[in-house]
Formats: C-alpha cells, structure tokens, sequence
C-alpha cells in the first residue's frame, strides 16, 4: 500500500513538472512578415510571454497578443523585447503575433519564450495532493531547483545580447572589408581617370589651334 | 500499473498543451536551437490538415512530415520523413545555432493550411523524468536531485558554450581591429602611389608638349 502510494506521489509530481509547460523557439521574420502563434488555455492560469529580438534592423518588432474572444490583450510596435504577465480569464486559444510588416527590408530573428502556469503553484499543488508534507529536505531541493531556473533563464537573456553583440560584430567586419576593398579600387580608378580626363583637357585644345 | 497511466496522461498532456501555428502546405518552417555540445534536444509534433467542410482541423494519418536538421557547419544531422504525428530526438556534436525545418511531403494541389504543434525542447528539459523514475525506481526527492543535476549539468555546458562563443566575439573584433588598422596603412600607401602616379605621369605629359 505504501510503496503505491509513493507511486501516486511520484506520478503527481512528474505530471507536475510537467504541466509547467514552456516552449522557447527561435525564428526568422522575413521582411513584411506576419506569424502567429496559438495556445490552448484552461481559465485561471498563469502565463508568461516573453520575445527578444536575436538580430535585424533596429531589433524591434510588432506583437498582438489576442484572447480567444479577440480582447486585445497586449499590443505594442517596435519593442525590442518585453515580457508579458497575464491571467486567462477565459478557457480557448490564445493568440500571439509578431509582425515585421513595417519593415521593407531587414530580416529578424526573434526570440520567444512562452510559460503556463506557475512553476511554484503547480509543485506545491501536487504534494498536498501526495501523501505526506515536505521534508526539510525536499524543501531544499525544490528552492534550488527554482534559483538553477533563475540562473539559466539569466543564461538565455545573456546569451541572446551576447549573440546580438556578436552579429552586429561579424556584420561590422565584413562591412570594413568591403568597404576597403571597394575604396581601394575607387582611389586608384579616380588616380588614372583624372590623369586621362587631365590629359584629354590638353589634348584637345592643343588639336583645335 | 499507476505510473502507465501516468505517462499515458502525460503523453496527452505533451501533445494537447503544445503551442501550434499555420503553414501552407508547401511552406517550410525553420526555427533556431542556439545550443551547446552534447546536448539532446526532442521535438514533439502533431500535423492537422484544413478541412473545408468542416471548417476546423482534422487528422490526416497520411500527411508525412519531412524534419530536418542542420548543425553550425551545415551540415545535416537529421533529416526523415515522418508521419502526422511524431517525435524527434537529436544530440548535438559541434555547440552553436542548430536549424530544425519542418515540412510536409504532400503535394499540395490546392495549397491547403497545414496545422502544426510543435514543442521542442533542449537539454535537461528534454528528459523525461518518468521514464528515468521508473527505470532507476528513484522516489521523489531522488528524482528531484537527478533533476537538480541534470540542471547544474546543463548550466556548466551552457557556461562552456559562453567561453567559445566569447573567444569567437572576441576574434572577430580583434579581425575588424586589425583589418581597420591595416586597411589604413594600405590606403595612404595606395593613395601615396597614386599622387605620385599622377605627378610623374603629367609631368612626362606636359614636358613632351612642351607646356612647360
């Protein structure tokens, strides 16, 4: 009886590590582009939302984030990055949307991480529906497990400005390769064609006397 | 017994609370997976197919899913054909932007909406703690510790990761330091040249018409 129970308990707990739903990607915008992405909510959950702008352009970006009804729930241009707490009110689809339209040329990589459901509330949920309190223990373990998550959501905001630093960076050398090369051709073409336009200047008006 | 029906419901629950997005039929979906080394990142998805009878989204057992992965360099590490509903698991070699695409093999006749549910995930939270519990029979704070571990694994890869990446920010800056420094050398020296191209040139010019 006992070791089923700690079955249950394990099976609470696993659910709930699970239930703590959170999906990170990372896509590209194209230019004048529009994508939408879609959540299934219960009513009463937590969930956050949160975008970065990797590369492109000014790093900025347009989101609408829509409850099911179509409630505007959040709505800003041009935000480089923004994280949005919000509470369903109502079970359905929630929909958000990152739109690059007011941008003609640059191509973005965008950064989004979306969370449902508090972490805390949901663990907690599943050991009182368990068989036995806490231990000092477990208590432990539960507040490292949440700072490690701390550390690595730190992580993945350091690594996408580093990554931003980076391009912007490998961008800037080519640029200066180019360039150079580009001005070195010019300062050489304008050296001769002067010498020539000079020349023809003489040329000229020696044949006409 | 309990625990099968556990990761049944957990099975549910990975596929029904999974984010989701439209592509055309033809159209290839991309995302980015900025990991590093030896990190194992599974996919779950699901593809639905418009119908516009019922105008809502239906299963279509035939619709395969074409997955492909590229590592950093390129280079192909996963690429299958899947069917309407699956899960990919890849390890990464080389740290670095991994670029997972998806697309269906249908031929699209009429371009229909395709609906996708996608979760990926990378690193500790690709485990599936269910299976390790069962395997291992660890109870809950042994769980809980493995999991702790697999945490700290993946912070100590990701700081190995922040040292490489660094080293190449910081190679490509000392590139555009050099590149700058040197291109300014070479262009007084071109220009230097030029000028004197240019004097020698007219004055041979000038004294052979004897303007001067």
């Amino acid at each position: 009886m006992k070791k089923m129970l700690k079955f249950v308990t394990c099976i609470f707990f696993v659910i709930s590590a699970k239930l703590v739903n959170s999906i990170e990607l990372t896509f590209e915008l194209p230019d004048n582009a529009n994508q939408c992405f879609y959540e299934d909510f219960k009513q009463g959950k937590d969930s956050i939302l949160e975008f970065q702008v990797v590369t492109g352009g000014q790093y900025d970006v347009d989101l609408i984030l829509e409850d099911p009804n179509g409630k505007v729930l959040y709505k800003d241009t041009k935000k480089q990055y923004d994280s949005i707490n919000f509470k369903t009110e109502i079970e359905g689809t929630y929909k958000a949307c990152f739109s690059n339209e007011f941008s003609t040329f640059s191509h973005k990589i965008v950064y989004m991480d979306w969370q449902v459901g508090d972490e805390q509330e949901n663990f907690n949920k599943a050991i009182t529906q368990g068989t036995h309190a806490m231990s000092q223990l477990e208590n432990y373990a539960v507040s490292i497990g949440d700072k490690l998550r701390t550390v690595d959501d730190y992580q993945t905001h350091h690594r996408l400005r580093e990554a931003t630093g980076r391009k912007r960076a490998e961008y800037l050398n080519e640029r200066v390769m180019m360039w150079s090369i580009g001005q070195t051709a010019l300062v050489i073409f304008i050296g001769i064609a002067q010498v020539y336009l000079l020349r023809s200047f003489f040329s000229d008006k020696r044949s006409r006397y | 017994m309990s625990l099968k029906l556990g990761l049944g419901l957990l099975a549910v629950f990975a596929v029904t609370e999974a984010l989701y997005f439209h592509i055309a039929e033809t159209e290839k979906k991309c995302f980015i997976e900025e990991i590093p080394d030896e990190t194992m990142v599974t996919g779950n998805y699901k593809v639905q197919l418009y119908d516009p009878n019922t105008k809502g989204y239906g299963d279509y057992p035939n619709i395969g899913m074409h997955v492909e992965v590229k590592d950093p360099e390129d280079k192909v590490i996963l690429s299958k054909l899947y069917t309407a509903e699956g899960r990919f698991t890849f390890t990464s070699n080389t740290p670095g932007e991994h670029v997972i695409c998806l697309y269906s093999n249908s031929t699209a006749w009429y371009g229909a909406q395709l609906r996708v549910h996608l979760d990926i995930q990378a690193g500790e939270h690709a485990q599936d703690y269910a299976q390790i519990a069962q395997k291992d029979k660890l109870n809950e704070l042994q769980l809980r510790v493995r999991q702790l571990l697999d945490q700290v694994e993946q912070i100590v890869k990701e700081q190995n990761y922040q040292r490489y990446r660094e080293e190449r920010f910081r190679q490509t800056s000392e590139s555009t330091n050099s590149r700058v420094f040197y291109w300014s050398l070479a262009q007084v020296l071109v220009l230097a040249i030029t000028g004197y191209w240019q004097m020698r040139h007219l004055r041979g010019f000038f004294e052979a018409k004897k303007l001067v």
